[in-house]
């Protein structure tokens, strides 16, 4: 019975998103009111709806109802409910309806804040419509979520263990907002085309945060997790779906921050519009790779050539149809703003023009292969060396210059000055160089240099937040986002650089050493999960002679699945992981083991987190400014 | 039911670690090592040969070491690896003129976009002078 209410919820669902594209589009009109109204309620039954929904294909998954097909191919009545509420994403067509409910919470935020002006949130809404009209079809035609099997099974297929974990339980529903956020943007910014462009910068910048802040948590969450679920310590492999996730991480940075030229400053007016296009269309791009079955991975749940084909279609028609909306529209908008070389404004466009580079370098390592096959069938492998040919030093380059943005005048800076403010963390650079030089061996030109940035951006964030007492809160936020860049560089160049390895077989009783830990492995024991057994190693961290902490890393065996996988163990100073996974056991008792020390490995995500942290406090700052300011609303109703 | 459960333990042979031959000779043993981490794993996910527990990998990495006991350079086991599997099997793509682009690309937006930006502050700072 529900899920025949979630069909039938759908269903009105994609009635309300195509009133609500209709009447959007209609209320760009400066007279049509009623249009506009329309649109607004719409959007908030649409959200209605799909709440509706997805809350019922929730419940079927809570009470195993193993006659709709899609709970019984991933589901299994002895998983731990939380697993059981994330295997609803944790599959092709509930995670599309998690896609589509998102754009629906979008929409609502948009019509509910009325963010820029009646005409600009109605246009907005009027394009999310067309957005959710297309998904909801998409769903409908080739992955309905609540089809039935008849007879139903008595007992499902259970999930994949890979993805019963906390963080991946969350992952998804993370990376969605920062994917699906950058709808907001596209939708403001398309809509901002139709009206004749006025504040819309300022009006979808909540949006254009909010979607930074969750794809960077998202990205950050999804590395955690390959590091302590994967069992290879490796928090990063340029895989083609981490890349489909940084592509849109890499243009929603540039947005932020060529928005805030045009907002500011009145720059880049056509460029800031283009990159929210470009912004969302990576996303989708990026929905596409992962979703169509072109990557083979754990994240490809689906492999039906006629969705890859609906998606293409899709996209092809988000994507040109703004492009052609911007190549009709962006020539009447006015021109640029002036400013001298040495200003803000400059150093925003760097700040552009080298992520825009970064995000080439990953767009061409994941697409290339895939396309070159397609030519001429010749395969190739784009792996993590040609990432460091290519990203690492444009990346790099950009994270010199970072400093500069701040310390610079809008309109007009003084370069002088700026470099004399940051005489102090220079000098910070050149001990951290100095320090890892002299300290830590083995010695490599790449964590020096890293050091020395990453000194040179923490500096940098300090003397900022020290200098600008009583500043607001972007000065603080930008700051602490940039520092936590630097944290992240530290953990990465860190981890790369200095972490040391031990893969043996041992028995009971025997020791090894990895890096400066001794360890005991004082045998296994059978354990029994809620849905798995699990080998149970007891590991010993030594203190001299006598044992101390002591690690249990563990190999299940989830039988629902017929699947096995590690359950590493990772003792952590803070600067510090020791991390275990245990293998497969051999003859007479004794296992296989592999131990890594990660020096500053956890500083990889505690930056990221700080990054995040600058985005919501900027966010707060910006919530508790008004949505337009006296100069926008001056321009629009001149209009 | 334990002992069904235990025999499916065994049956299992993922999450097979990467163990298997080392060299007493610790240069050796580097290069081995280095090497292996050169080349993919073609049955997994973007694993590398000397992280992947694979039965393919350890096939690699036997050819690798055999390779070098038998005194190939490094450049001559790479060669026998590709003559063998083909181009995707090296992690660094191969640099020849159906690559080149792939390796230019960044660099040429780079510096489109450096231009770009020159001409727009050029234009930006002439209006304001």
């Amino acid at each position: 019975m529900t899920g025949e209410l979630g069909q039938l919820a759908l269903c009105f669902a994609l009635a309300l998103s195509l009133v609500m594209a209709v009447s959007g589009l209609i209320g760009t009109r400066v007279e049509a009111n009623a249009a506009r109204r329309v649109a607004t309620s719409s959007a908030l039954g649409f959200l209605v709806f799909i709440v509706l929904a997805f809350a019922a294909l929730t419940y079927a998954f809570v009470v195993s109802d193993f006659s709709v097909a899609l709970v019984a191919g991933h589901s299994h009545t002895l998983k731990p409910l939380v697993y059981k509420i994330s295997g609803v994403w944790g599959n092709h067509e509930g995670s599309m309806l998690l896609w589509v409910l998102v754009l629906a919470l979008y929409a609502g935020m948009v019509a509910f804040l009325q963010r820029g002006g009646e005409r600009l949130t109605s246009g907005a809404l009027g394009v999310q419509g067309l957005l959710a009209a297309a998904f909801i079809l998409f769903i409908l035609f080739t992955s309905n979520p609540f089809l039935r099997l008849d007879p139903a099974p008595f007992e499902g297929a259970g999930l994949t263990p890979l993805l019963q974990d906390p963080g991946l339980a969350m992952h998804p529903p993370m990376l969605y907002a920062g994917y699906v956020g950058l709808s907001a943007s596209f939708s403001y910014a398309a809509a901002a085309l139709l009206v004749g462009e006025a504040g819309w910068a300022r009006a979808a910048r909540p949006f254009m945060l909010i979607a930074w802040i969750a794809l960077t948590c998202g990205i950050a969450l999804g590395s955690w997790w390959a590091y302590y679920e994967l069992g290879w310590g490796g928090f990063w492999g340029w895989d083609p779906v981490e890349n489909a996730s940084l592509m849109p991480w890499l243009i929603a940075t540039a947005l932020l921050h060529s928005a805030l030229a045009t907002e500011k400053s009145g720059a880049f007016r056509t460029w800031t519009l283009l990159l929210a296009i470009a912004g969302f269309s990576m996303s989708l791009i990026g929905t596409f790779l992962v979703r169509s079955g072109v990557l083979s991975s754990v994240h490809a749940f689906a492999s039906d050539p006629a969705r890859g084909f609906f998606i293409m279609v899709l996209i092809a028609l988000a994507i040109g149809g703004a492009l052609a909306l911007f190549a009709w529209r962006a020539p009447s908008l006015q021109g640029g703003a002036a400013f001298e070389p040495a200003s803000r404004e400059t150093a925003l466009l760097l700040n552009n023009v080298f992520l825009v580079a970064a995000c080439a370098c990953v767009f061409a390592g994941t697409l290339y292969p895939l396309i070159l096959d397609a030519l001429n069938g010749t395969k190739i492998t784009v792996g993590p060396p040609y990432y460091v040919i290519t990203f690492a030093p444009i990346f790099f380059a950009l994270l010199l210059l970072v400093p500069f943005g701040p310390r610079l005048g809008w309109k007009r800076g003084d370069l002088k000055a700026a470099w004399r403010s940051l005489v102090p963390a220079l000098g910070l650079a050149g001990i951290a160089a100095i320090a890892v030089l002299a300290i830590v061996a083995p010695r490599t030109i790449a964590a020096t240099g890293a050091f020395a940035v990453a000194a040179w951006l923490i500096g940098a964030s300090i003397i900022d937040v020290r200098k600008r007492k009583g500043a607001r809160a972007s000065a603080f936020a930008a700051a602490l986002a940039h520092a936590g860049l630097g944290v992240t560089l530290m953990g990465v160049a860190g981890t790369t650089a200095w972490r040391s390895e031990a893969l043996t077989v041992v028995a009971p009783g025997q020791s090894f050493t990895v890096g400066p830990y001794t360890l005991r492995f004082d045998g296994v024991s059978r354990v029994k999960g809620p849905n798995y057994i699990a080998d149970r190693a007891h590991i010993a961290v030594m203190d001299g002679a006598k044992p101390g902490a002591v690690l249990q890393p563990e190999h299940r065996l989830y039988p629902a699945e017929g699947q096995d996988m590690s359950d590493t163990a990772i003792r952590t100073t803070g600067l510090r992981d020791l991390y275990l996974a245990l293998g497969d056991e051999r003859d007479d008792g004794r296992f296989a083991l592999r131990a890594y020390v990660s020096p500053l490995a956890p500083l990889i995500w505690i930056g990221g987190l700080i990054m995040a942290l600058g985005g919501m406090l900027s966010l707060w700052g910006r919530l508790r400014a008004p949505a337009r300011e006296p100069a926008a609303a001056v321009a629009q109703a001149a209009e | 039911m334990k002992a069904v459960i235990a025999l499916l333990l065994m049956m299992i042979p993922a999450l097979a670690m990467p163990l298997g031959d080392t060299f007493s000779n610790p240069a050796m043993e580097a290069r081995a090592r280095n090497l292996q981490r050169q080349f993919r794993c073609l049955v997994c996910a973007g694993e590398n040969v000397d992280e992947s527990g694979s039965p393919f990998s350890a096939d690699v990495r036997r050819l690798i070491r055999e390779q070098i006991a038998a005194g190939q350079s490094d450049g001559q086991v790479q060669d026998f690896l590709v003559a063998r599997y083909g181009d995707v099997i090296l992690m660094k793509p191969p640099v020849q003129p159906d690559t080149w682009l792939l390796w230019l690309a960044p660099f040429l937006v780079l510096g489109a976009g450096g231009v770009v930006a020159w001409v727009v502050v050029k234009k930006a700072s002439t209006t304001s002078a």
